[in-house]
C-alpha cells in the first residue's frame, strides 16, 4: 500500500477567539480503503477533527496529510480544490440543498472537483446508477430534494459523496436522524458502496452499536488531548 | 449550474424575494417615469411656441417678454406703438407678423387681441396648428375664440355670451360690449388653452368709452355705433414675427433692438425658452433626486433581505463549502443572486412603466397637454437599468462579505 489516506501528526488546533477550547492530536493514521469509526460524545471535538481532515480549518501546528498531500502546504483555494477532489462528505442531516433537484445535489461536488469529473464521464448516468444501488426509487433524480423523506435524503447524500469516486469518505453521525431499521439499511447500503469503490471511510458517532461493521474503532478520548492546544 | 442553483434558491424564497423585486420594480418604474415626464415636460415646454422666429415687444428682459407674450404671465412694462408695428411689418425680412394685445381678462383667464393670422401662424409641438373643436374662429367684431381649459373650467359652449373685464383681477367689466363664443379650440397643452382670443379691433372697441384706464362717466357708445368707428389699434403688446429666411433672423433682431423711434426688444423664442427652463428646471433636479432616493431605498431593502436570509442559509453555505466551494464562491453566489433580483426588478419596472404609459398616455395628453412619447428605452435609460443591477450587486457585497466570513469560520459545521 502507498501513502496513508489520512495522516495526522502532532496536530494542535484551537478555534480563533474561543479561548482555551481546542484539541491536540499526537498521531492518527488511516490506511487507504480502511473503515474507521471514531466514537465520542458531543463536544468531544469530532466535528473539529473532520473539519481539519477536510481542510476547512487549518491546524496551528503539526501535519495534516490527506490523500498524500500536506494540507498546510496548500492555499485556501488549494485546500478547497483538494477537498472537492478527494473527500466525499456526509452530514448528520439537512445534507441537501432543499431547493435543488436530487440530480443537482448529487452532481454538485463535480462542479468543484476536476478529478472527480474526469472519473465520471457520464455524470447523469452515474447518478442514476448510484441512486438505484442505494435503493432510491426511479424518477427520484428530478424530484426536489426537500420532497424526500429524511432516510431518502441521507441516501442521496451518500450518492453525492460517492460520485466521481473520491478516495476518502467522511461521515458526521449520518444515522443519528434515522430510526433503527433505517439505520441498518442505510449502513448496509453505505458499506456496500464503499466496498465497491474501495474508498476509505471515516465516520464519527456517539453510537457504539455500529462498531462491528468497521475495520477499526477509535475513541475520541484516545485520539485527542482535549484542551491541550 | 451555479446560476441555476442561485435561481432555484431565489425561487425557494419566492415571497420575500418577490416583495424585494416588486420594490425594485416600482422604484425603477418611478425613476424612469419621472425621467419620461421630465423630458416630456421639457419638450412640451420647448414646443410651446414653434415656427415663430422672433417675438418683438417693448424693451424689457427676454424672459419677461416671453412670459407675458407666450405664457400670459405678468404684464408688459410698455406697449409698442402701432406706427412702430407698421414699420416693422414693412421690413423686407418679415414674412408674416401677428400682433397681440393683452391687458384684459375674463374671470381667471387672459384676453388676447390678435388677428386671424394668429390661427395660421401660431404653431406648437413643432408643426401643430390651432384647430377649433367646436364652432369657428372669430368673424364678427364681438366674437371670441376660447381655449379648451377656458371652456372646460367655465362650462362654455359656442354662442354663450362673455363679458370681458377691464384689466386683470378687476371688478370693472366691459358690460356694454358683451362677446359671443364663436369657437372653442382643441387642447394644445400650451397657454392658448387658458386664453380668450378676440380681434385687435375688439380690444379697441371695448375701450371706446375709456380713457387713461378709467371709464368716462356717463358715456356709453352703442355697439352698432362702435362698428362704424375706426378701430385701428393705437398700440400692440407684442408681435410674433416670421422671417423670409432663417438667415435673416439675426439681422432683423439687431434691427429691432437698434430701432431708433422707440426702445424695442426682439427675442428668439427658443433661446428665451431655454433661459426660462434654466430657471424652472431646478424643480426637475429635485424631482430626479427624490426618485433616485426611492431607488436607493429599494436597494437598501434588497440588502436587508439578503442580510436576514443569511442565518437561515448558513446550512446551505456549509454544504457548498463541504462540496469544495471556496468562500469566494459563496460571496459570488450571493452577489449573483442580488444582481439577478435587481435585474428581474429592473426589467419588471420597465414593463410596468410601459404598461402604465400605454394606458395613461392619451389621458395625460388630454388632461395636461403633456405628451409622453412611448419610445424604446433610450441608451441613457439602459444605462440606468445597468446601474440599478450594478448597484444591487454592490450593496449585496455588504451581506456577502459577512457570508464569506461566516463560511470561513463555520467551515462545514454550523453553530447557530
Amino acid at each position: 500500500m502507498g501513502a496513508a489516506a489520512i495522516d495526522l501528526h502532532g496536530v494542535a488546533f484551537h478555534w480563533p477567539g474561543r479561548g482555551a477550547f481546542g484539541l491536540s492530536i499526537p498521531s492518527l493514521t488511516v490506511a487507504p480503503g480502511e473503515t474507521v469509526l471514531l466514537l465520542g460524545d458531543s463536544g468531544s471535538g469530532k466535528s473539529t477533527l473532520l473539519s481539519l481532515i477536510c481542510g476547512t480549518v487549518v491546524a496551528q501546528s503539526g501535519t495534516v496529510a490527506v490523500a498524500g498531500t500536506d494540507l498546510a502546504g496548500l492555499s485556501g483555494a488549494g485546500r478547497d480544490r483538494h477537498r472537492a477532489d478527494h473527500v466525499g462528505v456526509i452530514f448528520q442531516q439537512f445534507n441537501l440543498l432543499p431547493f435543488g433537484t436530487v440530480q443537482d445535489n448529487i452532481l454538485l461536488p463535480l462542479r468543484f472537483a476536476p478529478n472527480r469529473r474526469q472519473r465520471c464521464p457520464d455524470p447523469r448516468k452515474t447518478a442514476a446508477q448510484l441512486c438505484a444501488a442505494l435503493g432510491l426509487p426511479d424518477g427520484v433524480l428530478v424530484q426536489r430534494a426537500a420532497s424526500l423523506s429524511v432516510g431518502q435524503q441521507q441516501r442521496v447524500a451518500v450518492a453525492r459523496a460517492l460520485i466521481g469516486q473520491p478516495p476518502i469518505l467522511v461521515a458526521d453521525e449520518p444515522t443519528s436522524a434515522l430510526d433503527e431499521t433505517s439505520q441498518a439499511q442505510f449502513l448496509d447500503l453505505l458499506f456496500g458502496q464503499v466496498a465497491a469503490q474501495g474508498s476509505t471511510l471515516v465516520m464519527v458517532s456517539h453510537d457504539p452499536r455500529m462498531a462491528p461493521r468497521f475495520d477499526r474503532v477509535l475513541s475520541m478520548a484516545d485520539v485527542i488531548q482535549k484542551g491541550a492546544a | 449550474m451555479l446560476v441555476r442553483l442561485a435561481a432555484a434558491s431565489l425561487w425557494a424564497r419566492a415571497l420575500t424575494v418577490g416583495m424585494t423585486i416588486l420594490a425594485i420594480a416600482l422604484s425603477v418604474a418611478l425613476f424612469l417615469g419621472v425621467e419620461k415626464v421630465r423630458t416630456g415636460a421639457k419638450a412640451s415646454f420647448a414646443n410651446t411656441i414653434s415656427g415663430t422666429d422672433l417675438i418683438v415687444g417693448a424693451r424689457s428682459g427676454s424672459v419677461q417678454l416671453l412670459l407675458y407674450s407666450v405664457f400670459r404671465i405678468g404684464n408688459a412694462t410698455n406697449n409698442v406703438t402701432w406706427d412702430s408695428y407698421l414699420d416693422l411689418a414693412d421690413r423686407p425680412e418679415v414674412d408674416w407678423i401677428v400682433p397681440i394685445s393683452l391687458g384684459d381678462s375674463h374671470r381667471q383667464f387672459r384676453v388676447m387681441g390678435t388677428t386671424t393670422d394668429f390661427f395660421d401662424h401660431y404653431k406648437y409641438r413643432r408643426d401643430r396648428g390651432l384647430v377649433t373643436a367646436q364652432g369657428a374662429i372669430m368673424d364678427d367684431l364681438f366674437d371670441a375664440v376660447i381655449g379648451s381649459d377656458v371652456a372646460a373650467t367655465l362650462g362654455y359652449s359656442v354662442d354663450d355670451p362673455i363679458v370681458v373685464a377691464h384689466g386683470i383681477a378687476s371688478f370693472t367689466e366691459h358690460k356694454d360690449q358683451p362677446f359671443r363664443v364663436s369657437g372653442i379650440l382643441e387642447k394644445t397643452g400650451t397657454p392658448v388653452d387658458r386664453t380668450v382670443i378676440v380681434s385687435m379691433e375688439a380690444i379697441e372697441a371695448i375701450h371706446v368709452d375709456w380713457r387713461s384706464g378709467a371709464k368716462i362717466p356717463g358715456q356709453t357708445t352703442p355697439p352698432d355705433e362702435i362698428r362704424q368707428m375706426d378701430l385701428t389699434p393705437k398700440a400692440v403688446t407684442a408681435a410674433l414675427v416670421g422671417v423670409t429666411s432663417p438667415l435673416k433672423t439675426f439681422s432683423l433682431q439687431r434691427a429691432v433692438n437698434e430701432y431708433r423711434e422707440e426702445p424695442l426688444l426682439a427675442i428668439l423664442p427658443g433661446v428665451a425658452l431655454q433661459e426660462l427652463w434654466g430657471i424652472v428646471g431646478i424643480a426637475e433636479t429635485a424631482l430626479l433626486a427624490v426618485s433616485v432616493m426611492v431607488v436607493v431605498t429599494a436597494l437598501i431593502g434588497l440588502m436587508a433581505t439578503i442580510f436576514s436570509s443569511l442565518n437561515e442559509r448558513r446550512r446551505e453555505m456549509a454544504i457548498l463549502r463541504a462540496m469544495g466551494a471556496s468562500p469566494w464562491t459563496i460571496l459570488a453566489l450571493l452577489v449573483l443572486e442580488a444582481a439577478l433580483t435587481a435585474a428581474v426588478g429592473a426589467v419588471l419596472g420597465v414593463a410596468l412603466l410601459y404598461g402604465v404609459l400605454a394606458v395613461a398616455q392619451p389621458m395625460v395628453d388630454a388632461a395636461f397637454g403633456l405628451f409622453l412619447p412611448i419610445t424604446p428605452p433610450s441608451l441613457a435609460e439602459l444605462w440606468v437599468l445597468l446601474g440599478v443591477i450594478a448597484a444591487g450587486a454592490i450593496v449585496s457585497m455588504v451581506p456577502a462579505v459577512r457570508a464569506y466570513r461566516l463560511s470561513l469560520s463555520d467551515g462545514m459545521t454550523v453553530r447557530t
